[in-house]
């Protein structure tokens, strides 16, 4: 009787304890997967509009507190301190000087910060710099690598609020820089013009290649996710060929690159010579108020959000959604090869196997972080830029690799991803009162605490 | 995720109903994909092979037996035993198919099963094989213009007979697609090798095949996590990071207690890690499981990177250099030429693999746990009606999947290479996935899918070498494109689990 019992007793307890995660869930996944009918959207519902449903009956201070701004914020602290603990960990001179520490704190944490302290030197500010184009350099070198994180992270970001999960950004921007640096270095023409149909160029192949992807998904419903994953390989595969052929390989080199872009077809300096940013830059803002306008202030932008929303609606709706799918993914393709161009005709100046290096895995995160909204991703962009930059300053000054940078960008937005872990973490689960009053075990949980916080507030 | 709809996403049961053709009716309409694509297929090979065929001789060579007189015994007795075998299996299948075939057609137990067929080809390849041995044939050397034109023939019969059926409104029996796909493979082959550099090029075909069990073995374990989770309901997109971790895990834990054994324990725990925080964060969290997919690749890369560029170079003796697992002969079996060699002469994690392809499909199709594992793959809130824990059982499922992932790892460190390096699993989790697509969500056709693939990957290092009319990138992209196409619908029909990632709430 009692062996039989225990184990349901233990289940109920566990199912209670666990209630009062579900119904905050509950509602967001309702909403999120139209009960139960298709996979979460990227950007979990509840989050997209800013504020939670179910919290907005705190104090201000807690829908502050608990909002989407601070989740964000905090889960960039949270990456933060985790890679640190990590170069902290594997650091013998953090060990050494920990062995002191109470004589001597500062050592160990000199040691502990220095990596993030070369960060910030090498991303926004060299304090140490000779003179002031020295001390500015980390924040033009942070715009130069934001430029093509931006562009292909707004791609990213157009295609999810579409629906469209687009992992293929990589593949697009090869085929952005491939069509581009042919333009680049075959034809000859004036500046302006050269360097404007290169763009062109770049926007057609990166169309090409995303709307493949909307093509086969829209007329044969393959998954977007496997094809983008397939492609990229097709794409990095094609260019390795066509860089070993007598068309793309430079004359009497025997290495796969392409010879230099015409100088008619570079973007221009905009600070000189000794900064190495260019106007890409300006077109990736440029590029940010495209999506934003697209989105907010143009009817294919309202027809793509409805798609993304809830596809059976827009159909019901009569929004054309295989029009919208490809169509979607052509943008979101040319917004990748436009980060392909800002590499040939900005930072690289010529085509080689390692142009797309991993900006189009990065531009997944950037969106992600971004919300996938233009300037969220904006925004993102520049942080990731900064992180890229910085990360290689402080490889070259305290040898910590830079592969951390990974670690922290991965860390950001899984914590980002899923609002209600950094919330356990930190405490700050929106809940309903009574349930927590009641609920058993409430008294252990560090949500407790934001309860009478909350209550003084 | 749904792969194949007619209507984009248009829900998942109601999308992909209409994408299944009727089965019955008079006025079936045959689908003209198989006719099409065949005659391509037809047209290009009778292009390549018979119009560009190159005029010197393609050798095959056959490995030679390393002890000649237990060789030629196991030779022997393989060979009566595949002969009784497919001309058994052979008499079964035709005595089931004229019973069968006649006026009163009922799916009783007259039915041809499945495997009948399969295993019938089966045993005559290993006879034909075994009669290779037997006759201490060393290598087969092939006229290439002639062969090459054979089969562009064959081919476009095929492909003819094809069209010919569906004008006839019947569709056509699944033997063409088999041996055009044979046929195919045979006339590439020959046209490949021919073109080679030399005057009389050969390759070792029981090397190529050899190489391509090796090369298939952690795509083989990386799309059993993937069949483990996908049939359950949870995609998973991190089979490349719980690779990477086992790879990293083996590397470090097999060297610091000097024990290989430790390691291949250590890689599935390291697999099955990556797994708990996939499971947690998609299962609990209802977080987007491709996202978490996603970056959970990143984050292993980044990670297993930092910690190689820190630790390991620092003290490669002490942190990296675990030792490999031996390859283990199993008496008798592995001195059956030619496939001995290729099926019976691995390391630990090879056998591994068969067990894991074996019990992962006997689980899934064969017992209680496989078909509530499916039921709630398909259908989460009908298992949960009948008392099924769906959570509970996702979670189980992707914490398995992750420690036959984490094994698959191992492979690379100590079995392949017996170090640590960067990024080192190479984006062999994507083309996992993309044999698990290949395969239709069942072990065993991701096993076979698995096997193409590192087939594929493996002539394209060979062909490097003899040098070929055909450039190594489309080899290498080989794998890609095909996957391309499967999803597309245009290679057979794939279909995922009904209710892969969509996570489930109850209520």
């Amino acid at each position: 009787m009692s062996e039989s019992n225990t184990p349901r007793q233990v289940n109920e307890v566990e199912a209670e304890r666990s209630e009062t995660l579900a119904d905050e869930v509950v509602l967001d996944v309702a909403l999120d997967t139209a009960d139960g009918a298709m996979a979460p959207s990227v950007i979990p519902a509840a989050s997209q509009g800013g504020q939670i449903p179910h919290a907005a009956g705190g104090s201000v201070f807690r829908q502050i507190v608990t909002g989407n701004a601070m989740v964000s914020v905090l889960s960039v602290l949270l990456a933060i301190v985790l890679g640190g603990i990590l170069m902290a960990v594997t650091n013998p001179k953090v060990a050494e000087t920990a062995g002191y520490f109470f004589a001597q704190p500062g050592d160990m944490l000199t040691e502990v910060f220095r990596p993030y302290v070369a960060l910030v030197q090498g991303a926004i500010f060299n304090w140490t710099g000779a003179d002031a184009a020295a001390q500015l350099y980390p924040i033009t070198e942070t715009l130069t690598v934001s430029a093509p994180l931006i562009l292909a992270g707004l791609g990213v970001a157009l295609a999810f609020r579409a629906g469209l999960f687009n992992i293929g950004a990589q593949g697009q921007i090869i085929f952005g820089a491939l069509f581009g640096a042919y333009v680049g270095f075959t034809w000859h023409m004036p500046f302006p013009i050269h360097l404007l149909l290169v763009i062109v160029a770049g926007f057609i192949g990166g169309a090409v290649w995303g709307g493949i992807v909307g093509l086969l998904k829209a007329r044969t419903g393959a998954h977007e996710v496997i094809v983008t994953i397939m492609l990229n390989y097709i794409a990095n595969f094609l260019l390795l060929f066509l860089l070993t052929t007598p068309a793309f390989q430079r004359k009497g080199s025997t290495n796969p690159i392409s010879p230099f872009l015409d100088q008619s077809a570079l973007f221009p300096e905009l600070l000189g010579p000794q900064f190495r940013l260019h106007a890409g830059f300006l077109l990736a803002v440029l590029a940010t108020v495209f999506v934003w306008w697209l989105l907010k202030r143009s009817t294919l932008g309202f027809e793509f959000r409805a798609v993304g929303a809830n596809q059976s609606a827009a159909r019901t709706a009569g929004i054309n959604v295989p029009r919208a799918v490809i169509l979607v993914m052509a943008i979101a393709g040319a917004l990748a090869g436009l980060a392909g161009i800002a590499q040939v005709s900005g930072t690289e100046k010529y085509l080689s196997g390692g142009v797309a290096a991993s900006i189009g895995f990065d531009a997944i995160t950037v969106a992600l972080l971004g919300r996938s909204t233009p300037w969220g991703t904006f925004f993102a962009g520049l942080l990731f830029g900064a992180f890229r930059a910085g990360g290689v300053a402080m490889q070259a000054q305290t040898q910590t690799p830079i592969d951390i940078v990974l670690v922290i960008q991965s860390l950001i937005v899984l914590f980002i991803a899923a609002p209600p872990l950094v919330r356990a973490i930190f405490g700050l689960n929106p809940r309903k009162k009574k349930k927590a009053a009641g609920g058993p075990g409430s008294g252990t949980r560090p949500s407790g605490k934001i309860e009478s916080g909350a209550a003084t507030a | 995720m749904s792969t194949t709809t007619t209507q984009p996403g248009g829900g998942t049961s109601a999308g992909n109903a209409p994408a299944r053709p009727a089965k019955t009716g008079a006025t079936e309409l045959v689908s003209w994909k198989a006719g099409i694509g065949l005659s391509v297929l037809a047209i290009v090979g009778t292009v390549l092979f018979g119009f560009m065929s190159p005029s010197k001789s393609a050798g095959f060579g056959i490995a030679e037996a390393s002890n000649e007189g237990a060789s030629s015994v196991a030779a022997l007795v393989t060979f009566v035993l595949a002969l009784l075998l497919s001309v058994g299996l052979g008499y079964l299948w035709f005595t089931r198919r004229r019973s069968t075939s006649g006026p009163a057609r009922s799916s009783g137990p007259g039915t041809v099963p499945g495997w009948l067929p399969a295993s019938t080809v089966a045993a005559v390849v290993v006879l034909g094989l075994a009669a290779l041995g037997v006759a201490k044939v060393s290598k087969i050397t092939l006229p290439s213009a002639a062969t090459c034109w054979i089969a562009a023939v064959i081919l476009l019969g095929l492909a003819g007979y094809t069209v010919y059926l569906t004008q006839a409104k019947r569709t056509a029996p699944r033997w063409v697609a088999g041996t055009f796909a044979a046929v195919f493979l045979i006339g590439f082959m020959v046209w490949i090798v021919a073109g080679g550099n030399g005057a009389e090029p050969s390759i070792s075909l029981a090397g190529l095949i050899a190489g391509s069990v090796t090369l298939a073995v952690p795509l083989v374990f990386g799309s059993l996590s993937g069949v483990l989770c996908e049939r359950v309901g949870v995609v998973n997109i991190a089979i490349e990071g719980q690779l990477l971790l086992g790879a990293f895990s083996a590397a470090v834990v097999a060297t610091v207690t000097h024990n290989v054994y430790a390691g291949l324990v250590a890689a599935a725990v390291a697999g099955t890690l990556v797994s708990l925080v996939l499971a947690v964060v998609s299962i609990k969290y209802l977080v987007n499981q491709i996202i978490v997919g996603v970056v959970l690749n990143v984050l292993i890369s980044g990670l297993t990177s930092f910690l190689f560029s820190t630790l390991l170079t620092a003290d490669p003796d002490g942190l990296n250099k675990p030792g490999r697992l031996p390859p283990v002969d199993i008496p008798f079996l592995s001195d059956i030429p030619i496939i001995g060699p290729i099926l019976f002469h691995q390391s630990l994690v090879g056998y591994l693999m068969y067990i894991a392809v074996i019990v992962v499909y006997l689980g899934l199709f064969h017992t209680k746990w496989g078909l509530r594992v499916r039921a709630v793959g398909e259908h989460p809130q009908a298992a949960d009606t009948v008392g099924i824990n769906v959570n509970r059982t996702r979670f189980w499922n992707v914490l398995m999947g992750g420690a036959i992932a984490g094994i698959g790892g191992s492979f690379f460190t100590l079995v392949s290479v017996d170090a640590f390096s960067k990024d080192m699993s190479g984006g062999r989790g994507y083309i996992a996935l993309a044999a698990l697509i290949f395969g239709r969500w069942n072990p065993i056709g991701a096993f076979l899918a698995a096997l193409l693939f590192g087939f594929a990957d493996n002539l394209q290092s060979v062909i490097t070498i003899i040098g070929s009319p055909v450039p190594s990138q489309f080899m290498a992209m080989l794998p890609y494109a095909l996957t391309v196409f499967a999803v597309a619908g245009l290679v057979g029909r794939s279909r995922p689990p009904a209710a892969s990632g969509i996570p489930y709430v109850k209520g």
